[in-house]
């Protein structure tokens, strides 16, 4: 149902325009000396970052220290612009996560790639890849834009997951049989 | 003229613009503090000087206010790269901002802005040229300052320059004729029969001091040349030379760097002389209140030098703020209507107007 705004014709004294210049000025006068302030003053203030906000994509650990990435390389592969690059790494034989085999050696994320789509923590396995609330990126050069893998860590923190799969895991091998 | 007179009006003259300068410069500063109040914004306030900026409360509270802002605007406008299209008229292409600047800064010259006694308690107006003519010059030499718009519209060969610059004479010529109507009866009255006839500025604040001031009892006049000035100085809502939704930004859209700079405070320089006609034509001057002088307060000698030119000023930053006030209330007109307010209702209006005021001031009784 279309709502039809009524207009009503002006009024003699409206169609002065003076009165209607001078209420005009009033309200602006109110706002100048009276209005609130709606400016976020950006580097010192910054806006409230929503949950589920698709900032930049990090790595987390667990909480016992553990990076939780297995290097399986989904997200290289999902990634539609191909801003990710891993080069896949052993886990030395006295580590105690020997059993887990594989983690990253290298990880970049190219920031000027990356399109923000959130495909990287969809597909990957582990929740080893999250886009958090980090938002603003810069950098002088192109080399600074890209985020190797200490730098992920750094933004990405601990995920205060208590699953520890991958501890099930190892007690499942050494008590034989399979877990699930 | 001896040397040493025309040395003196030299040094008055280069006070005089510097001091117009930097209130131009202020403007600026003004104009966006105020729009950004009046939007719910904060303005400038990031701009600071090494040492004064860092003086505990007084150079945060400063750098806040944006007091430093007009150096750093200044610096910008000196230092940008200055492009010159390739496709314009060289010659007035450089021409159109310095047109557009030198006579608003000319009209100062007939511009009083106060009075002090000297020892012999003779009263000296200062003003660089109490011309007999004044008003006459003010009109013309400030509707030389279309020029400078016509020729950067024309000079830059592009179409939205070419409108605005065409759009600034059609308004120019609509809003002159008014204009000139409304000041009229201002003049019929200082020019009484049997007196000598004069047209000067100072006589005509002095004929109000003591008295009614004329946008009392002309108010009619006053609003009609009112809205004339904010036509003439092309100032929001009759930006029509500008308006940037609708031309980019008109005359000076090819313009960049000090040219920019220039057509800017010329802008400006002309608000300024037109809030200074308007408070010394219709508001009483340096006249503190309607009917007392400073001089009915007892205030003599250099004081009232002091405080005239301080009534003066003051008149001339609250008509500034007017300006500004009305640029962040009102929308802008249309071309045609602008045309339709300037020849079919301001034109009559002001004819009207005079009419009126002959009467009126034929049968009033002179005091
Ligand atoms: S968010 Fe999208 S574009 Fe960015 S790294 Fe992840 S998959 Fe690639
Ligand atoms: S982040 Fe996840 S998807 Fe990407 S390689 Fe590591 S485990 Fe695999």
């Amino acid at each position: 149902m279309p709502i039809v705004v009524k207009r009503k014709p002006l009024t003699f004294l409206e169609k002065l325009y003076i009165p209607e210049i001078v209420r005009g000025l009033t309200v602006t006068f109110r706002r100048m000396f009276f209005g609130e302030t709606v400016t976020l003053e950006y580097p010192e203030q910054r806006p409230p970052i929503p949950a589920g906000y698709r900032g930049v994509p990090t790595l987390v650990r667990d909480p016992e220290g553990r990076e939780k990435c297995v290097s399986c390389q989904l997200c290289e592969f999902v990634c539609p612009p191909k801003a990710i690059r891993i080069t896949p790494g052993e886990i030395p034989a006295d580590s105690d996560y020997a059993h887990v085999e594989k983690a990253p050696k290298e990880f970049d994320i190219d920031m000027l790639r990356c399109i923000y789509c959130g495909m990287c923590q969809e597909v990957c396995p582990e929740e080893a890849i999250w886009l958090q609330n980090q938002y603003s990126m810069s950098g002088y050069t192109r080399g600074e834009m890209v985020n190797n893998k200490a730098k992920l860590y750094e933004l990405g923190g601990t995920l205060p997951d208590q699953h520890f799969k991958w501890n099930k895991k190892k007690e499942a091998a050494e008590n034989g049989g399979g877990h699930h | 003229m001896e040397l040493t007179d025309i040395a003196i009006k030299s040094i008055y003259a280069v006070i005089v613009v510097s001091v117009l300068m930097g209130f131009c410069s202020y403007a600026v500063l003004a104009e966006r503090k105020i729009s950004s109040w009046i939007q719910g914004r904060v303005g400038p306030n990031r701009t600071t000087l090494p040492i004064i900026g860092s003086i505990p409360y007084i150079g945060r509270f400063l750098t806040r206010l944006g007091v430093f802002q007009p150096a750093a605007d200044g610096l910008k406008f000196l230092f940008k790269e200055d492009v010159t299209p390739g496709h314009v008229n060289k010659v007035y292409f450089i021409l159109a901002p310095v047109l557009s600047l030198v006579p608003a800064l000319t009209t100062v010259v007939v511009v009083p802005f106060g009075y002090f006694e000297n020892a012999a308690g003779e009263v000296v107006n200062l003003v660089l040229a109490d011309l007999n003519v004044a008003i006459l010059f003010l009109f013309a030499i400030s509707s030389l300052g279309v020029y400078g718009v016509v020729l950067g519209g024309w000079a830059s060969n592009s179409k939205y320059p070419f409108l605005g610059g065409i759009r600034a004479s059609a308004q120019m010529i609509s809003y002159e004729l008014a204009m000139g109507i409304s000041v009229l009866p201002v003049f019929m009255w200082l020019n009484a029969p049997g007196t000598e006839g004069t047209l000067s500025l100072v006589d005509v604040v002095n004929s109000q001091g003591g008295a009614l001031w004329n946008a009392m009892w002309m108010p009619g006049s006053f609003l009609i040349f009112v809205v004339c000035i904010f036509a003439e100085t092309n100032r929001l809502p009759f930006d029509m030379a500008e308006s940037e939704t609708e031309l980019v930004s008109g005359f000076h859209t090819e313009y960049s760097s000090f040219k920019f700079g220039l057509f800017f405070v010329g802008e400006y320089a002309h608000m300024l002389v037109g809030s200074a006609v308007v408070a010394i034509l219709f508001l009483g001057g340096w006249h503190p209140m309607p009917f007392m002088t400073w001089a009915d307060f007892g205030v003599h000698g250099w004081l009232a030098g002091v405080l005239s030119v301080g009534t003066m000023i003051g008149k001339l930053c609250g008509f500034m703020f007017f300006f500004m006030w009305i640029r962040w209330t009102l929308p802008r007109f249309r071309y045609d209507q602008v045309m339709r307010i300037g020849w079919q209702m301001l034109l009559p209006l002001s004819i009207a107007n005079l009419i009126v005021y002959t009467f009126v001031i034929y049968f009033l009784e002179r005091p």
